[in-house]
């Protein structure tokens, strides 16, 4: 397995400029707006929620990867319609576990990526559901088939754009 | 304590932020509207997305419109011959159609009902969607600037779509009828049962509220009720795809329904921004029966050849074009060669089917062959004027070839107006 444990000092904490902390995020919330308008399968994809996951893990930074969760959920929100904080409250713990994942884990390889974005993709659902239903009362339906399936689609695509993404690494 | 707060600070931030977000919610869950922080972070959500998605659609569109109308325009004749012959065959459709809604109208007016009309309506086009499986909205590009207020109908030339959610300056928010927190009051058309539709946390679509007593078949219309005074009375829902009782002890059926808009592929819709609300009047049935006006189109009327049909010196000042069509002598008040309804009327080798003449009809009524659009001349010897439009609107058709036996029907500015 690739996931390897490794100490504080051997990890290695990135940084990104300005343009690409607000540009991907906002790249990612206008394509998740506007792709499922000509392709209806993409809904499935969560990939504001990707580049939570992805942002948390390079920066490594429990504080820093919740607050961008918050940030980005509660933009999402805004463009769903639903009360803001449904997506906030569930990427805000997606980004704070993902940090503190990427300090303890080596996440840099392919494997690595897929278990983890399918693991946050799974507690994500899960605590959206959780919050739609307790909170909100939105009358949601969990399927467990769906779930795995849009899991898998996301790790997938997760890896391909944690790829892309790495080019606009700094270290620090 | 500094070391505590030290230690423990990530989870002590994380409590903070998670905590501020669920008072949030629950403030939001409590008040019907949006709070005004809220309402300011959509208005930056908004604002921060759909002036890319404008820019994309109308690049899109250009880029397509230059493709589909300069380019590509294989089989376009084909497919003009196809709409021709589409037109024409539901000009037939709509004369028949109309002679119920004349019926209608009187009746309405017979009894004082208030009838809605949909008097002016904006096109939008759709620039962008929630993104979510949860949520099923989209973005148009109309919003506060045009006119646009929440709660105002979304209709497409198919059906209904949805409702005004949310305005913004230039953008507004549709909730889509499929989405599970829409109700649009309803009626079947045949049964004329009244229910609420409704979207599911899967995406379709029910009526909801029917009784289980109640016979619904699939393949029935769902029309608007109107009862929920967003939407006008009796435009298109969708249509009864499955009926079902599973549970005995359920009071009302599970009636599922394609909606009549595709809502999967909105590109352009119609925000009603006006329905106005009268009284019709018995005027405003038209002077002139459909049935009447059905009896010119037909296309069997034994025309004689243009040179024995007018007499010389007689012959109108429309000579350059083909000769008019004619008129049977017994309904002189029916057809003015320039009736909007006498527009496109058929030619040889058209998909209309070839009737028996009414003028024929009232000459002869025992030689009418039956058909499913009757003649006014067999139901009504007399008929009603009809409006003439300018001579410059006159159809033109082919002179068939002329029937001996039956003489020739004298040109329509010979009979009476």
């Amino acid at each position: 397995m690739p996931i390897t444990y490794t100490s504080g000092e051997q990890v290695e904490v990135y940084r990104f400029n300005w343009a690409v902390n607000i540009g991907v995020p906002a790249a990612a919330l206008w394509l998740q707006s506007f792709l499922p308008l000509h392709f209806q399968f993409f809904k499935m994809f969560d990939l504001p929620l990707l580049v939570t996951i992805f942002f948390a893990m390079a920066r490594r930074n429990p504080i820093s990867g919740l607050l961008t969760g918050s940030v980005i959920g509660l933009f999402q929100d805004a463009l769903t319609g639903l009360p803001l904080g449904v997506n906030g409250l569930a990427k805000t713990v997606v980004g704070y576990g993902a940090s503190s994942l990427g300090v303890k884990l080596d996440v840099e390889n392919a494997g690595a990526r897929l278990l983890v974005t399918l693991f946050f993709y799974v507690a994500h659902e899960i605590i959206y559901f959780t919050v739609a239903r307790g909170m909100v009362a939105l009358n949601q339906q969990w399927s467990w088939p769906h779930e795995l399936e849009a899991a898998f689609a996301n790790a997938l695509v997760g890896v391909f754009l944690f790829f892309v993404l790495d080019r606009f690494k700094q270290r620090t | 304590m500094e070391s505590v707060l030290g230690r423990y600070k990530n989870l002590i931030v994380l409590v903070v932020v998670l905590f501020a977000q669920v008072l949030g919610l629950a403030v939001q869950v409590k008040r019907t509207t949006d709070t005004e922080s809220a309402r300011l972070i959509r208005v930056w959500a908004v604002s921060a997305v759909t002036p890319f998605e404008e820019l994309f659609v109308w690049m899109h569109n250009g880029a397509g419109n230059l493709w589909h109308n300069y380019f590509y325009l294989r089989g376009v004749r084909a497919e003009n011959r196809e709409l021709k012959q589409q037109i024409e065959q539901l000009r037939l459709e709509q004369v028949r159609l109309s002679e119920d809604a004349a019926q209608a109208r009187r009746l309405q007016a017979l009894f004082a009902f208030k009838e809605q009309f949909l008097s002016k309506t904006i096109a939008a086009q759709v620039i962008g969607s929630g993104g979510s499986e949860q949520s099923r909205i989209v973005y148009i590009d109309k919003g506060e600037s045009d006119g646009i207020k929440t709660d105002m109908a979304v209709i497409t030339v198919n059906g209904i779509v949805g409702k005004v959610l949310k305005i913004f300056r230039s953008t507004s928010q549709v909730l889509l009828i499929d989405d599970q927190s829409s109700g649009v009051g309803a009626i079947l058309e045949k049964s004329r049962l009244q229910g609420i539709v409704r979207g599911t946390p899967a995406g379709e679509v029910v009526l909801e509220k029917i009784m289980t007593d109640e016979a619904v078949q699939p393949g029935e219309t769902v029309l608007t009720s109107g009862g929920d005074r967003i939407f006008p009375k009796g435009l298109p829902v969708g249509v009864v795809t499955h009926v079902a009782n599973e549970n005995r002890a359920d009071l009302f059926l599970n009636i599922q329904i394609r909606p009549a808009a595709n809502l999967s592929k909105l590109e352009e819709v119609l925000v009603v921004t006006k329905v106005d609300e009268k009284e019709p009047s018995p005027s405003e049935t038209g002077p002139v029966r459909a049935a009447d006006v059905l009896a010119q189109r037909l296309p069997s009327v034994p025309d004689k050849p243009a040179v024995a049909a007018q007499p010389s010196g007689s012959q109108p000042s429309l000579t350059p074009k083909p000769p008019v069509e004619k008129t049977p002598s017994t309904q002189p008040n029916l057809a003015k060669p320039g009736d909007a309804a006498t527009t496109a009327v058929s030619k040889p080798g058209t998909a209309v089917p070839t009737k028996p003449a009414p003028s024929n009809a009232a000459t002869k009524p025992t030689e009418t062959k039956p058909s499913a659009l009757k003649p006014a001349t067999e139901q009504r010897p007399e008929a009603t004027p009809v409006k003439v439009l300018d001579a410059s609107q006159v159809a033109v058709k082919p002179k068939q070839a002329p029937a001996p036996a039956t003489p020739p029907p004298p040109k329509p500015q010979d009979g009476p107006q």
